[in-house]
């Protein structure tokens, strides 16, 4: 089992490093946006599958804290994007 | 302890949930407008986190350590979808003006 939670942290940290195209590549800052949330996402998975990994609870708190910030971050670039300012 | 049912139930969930991860990313790749990009990458997001996080529950059994996250996976399927029609509306506000 720890061999196969070990491939499925590998194999996600592929796919979020392959997010990374159209982050640099898409035409509109909502394509940059989105595939950054994606990131976020399959971060959360690695962290939750690596606490597993290495049976430590304190990482579970580290992923709910990295998607509240990951919220975050996407709502104040939308409002950015829309005002100009973050007032 | 963990029996072998709940190993083969938590790989499953836990494959099926990779497998919904790699669809979100060719979406987010071959998909020809922004729209339909936030569409696909939104819907194969939530589904492959709560496949992830259901497996990884199987795994640990019923203890305080599931209850964590279940409220990870209720935090991720409230903010998730809300961003990406955020991110759809502020899109949809540039096109137009």
């Amino acid at each position: 089992m720890l061999n196969f939670l070990l491939g499925s942290t590998l194999f996600l940290s592929l796919l979020s490093l392959v997010s990374i195209y159209r982050a640099f590549q898409g035409p509109t800052p909502g394509d940059r946006i989105i595939s950054i949330n994606l990131m976020t996402t399959l971060v959360i998975a690695i962290i939750l599958l690596l606490s597993f990994y290495f049976s430590e609870e304190s990482y579970i708190d580290v992923a709910i804290l990295y998607a509240m910030i990951g919220f975050l971050m996407t709502v104040a670039v939308v409002k950015y994007l829309q005002k100009g300012s973050l007032k | 302890m963990i029996t072998l049912i709940q190993e083969i139930v938590a790989g499953t969930l836990i494959v099926l949930g990779m497998f919904f991860f790699l669809v979100a990313l060719l979406g987010l790749l071959r998909m020809p407008d922004v729209f339909s990009r936030i569409h696909t990458t939104t819907k194969g997001d939530t589904l492959g986190i709560g496949l992830i996080i259901v497996g990884l529950m199987v795994l640990s059994g019923f203890t305080a350590l599931s209850l964590k996250l279940f409220v990870t996976l209720v935090l991720i399927w409230i903010t998730t979808p809300t961003a990406a029609h955020l991110i759809a509306k502020s899109e949809y506000e540039r096109d137009a003006s």
